[in-house]
């Protein structure tokens, strides 16, 4: 009975779902003329490259056009982990015995993920250094170095990753993002204002504050993530 | 023939991301398991972050970096998806990291006061 009342749920969804998108052609050009400005779209595709020297655009949106956006984004994660650490907050009793949930894995994994561990944090801050250039950013890059310590702590039972060193890095990237936001305040008039020369196209140093910031969330999510990962991976059994 | 193909392709494509949604919807609303409600809510999310992408997406355009090989394409003619939607998925995406995050820890904490994740056995819920 519930099963069908969900089921008729799902097909009401579907069917507003489906008319709705009907109208919305697949792969149709929205954007206008990208030299007429009539869109948002159009206007960062015809500025960025002028006005930014930014080659990635999607980047430019996220950290410069939106900034704000992703400062507010940046302290939703941080909330999250914190939430993350003070909910599974856990009172060692005594007497009480406890037992780590991770086995012991095998000696292949063991010396392989030591062997690639450090290509992929390499790889990882690639990605972030490289954010307005290439496909990528601040965030991949620090996911892809916390897969990398996930598979470390995955192999090797006791390796522990110092939270003193993570909360330091974490807070010294968002008070960089944060100080670069009130520099711009102070230098010129808003907020993150983009102060710095913004040197050529498809240089590394380009795009003045956008690389800054997003190396700087780039260490702010590596360290984030590595301690949700730790957190969630550290939860002891009771017996 | 080419309007035919366009409406697969948007049957095809949209079809698929309101499909992840529903799949998504079934398991929260029918499953016991909490972990199982979470994996749902994950799945939705990446329903609308394809919805999103698609609805971005213009024919035949590349993506929108001005690397030397993107400028080469503007400079013939060629056309950029539109960025907007990329940049609110990368938003999205890592909200939806939180989220996750946030939900699992409070499955853990539930599992330890109850000894179970499944909601029909957690006694104190019925009323």
């Amino acid at each position: 009975m519930k099963k069908l009342l969900v089921i008729l749920l799902l097909a009401v969804v579907a069917y507003s779902l489906g008319t709705a998108l009907m109208s919305v052609k697949f792969g149709e050009n929205r954007l206008g003329n990208v030299q007429d400005e009539g869109t948002v779209s159009a206007f960062y595709l015809n500025n960025t490259p002028e006005k930014l020297s930014v080659a990635n655009v999607v980047t430019a949106i996220v950290v410069n056009y939106r900034g704000f956006d992703t400062l507010g984004e940046v302290s939703v994660l941080f909330l999250a982990a914190m939430g993350l650490g003070s909910i599974l907050y856990h009172r060692h009793k005594e007497g009480e015995e406890e037992e780590a949930i991770l086995k012991p894995s095998s000696q292949l994994i063991q010396a392989g993920s030591k062997l690639i561990f450090p290509a992929i944090l390499v790889l990882g801050a690639y990605v972030f250094i490289h954010g307005h250039l290439t496909p990528g950013g601040g965030f991949q890059g620090g996911a892809i170095i916390a897969t990398g310590f996930l598979l470390m702590m995955m192999a090797y039972k006791d390796y522990k990753v110092s939270h003193k060193v993570l909360t330091w890095v974490e807070s010294i990237a968002g008070v960089t993002f944060a100080g670069i936001g009130m520099w711009g305040l102070i230098v010129s008039q808003s907020f993150l204002e983009n102060t710095l020369p913004i040197g050529a196209l498809n240089n590394l140093f380009s795009g003045g504050i956008i690389p800054i910031i997003y190396i700087a969330v780039g260490f702010k999510v590596a360290a984030e993530l590595t301690g949700v990962l730790d957190t969630l991976l550290n939860i002891k059994d009771k017996h | 023939m080419d309007l035919d193909n366009n409406l697969l392709m948007s049957i095809g494509v949209y079809g698929s991301a309101i499909g992840l949604i529903l799949i998504g919807l079934y398991a929260v609303l029918i499953k016991k398991h909490l972990t199982k409600i979470v994996i749902g809510l994950s799945i939705i999310d990446a329903g609308i972050h394809l919805l999103f992408i698609a609805i971005g997406y213009i024919s035949g355009g590349t993506a929108p970096i001005f690397s030397p090989a993107g400028e080469k394409i503007v400079a013939n003619g060629g056309i950029m998806v539109d960025p907007v939607p990329q940049a609110l998925v990368l938003t999205a995406i890592v909200i939806g990291f939180a989220v996750t995050a946030v939900a699992l820890s409070l499955v853990i904490r539930l599992y330890r006061h109850h000894h179970t994740a499944r909601i029909d056995q957690i006694k104190s819920l019925k009323w």
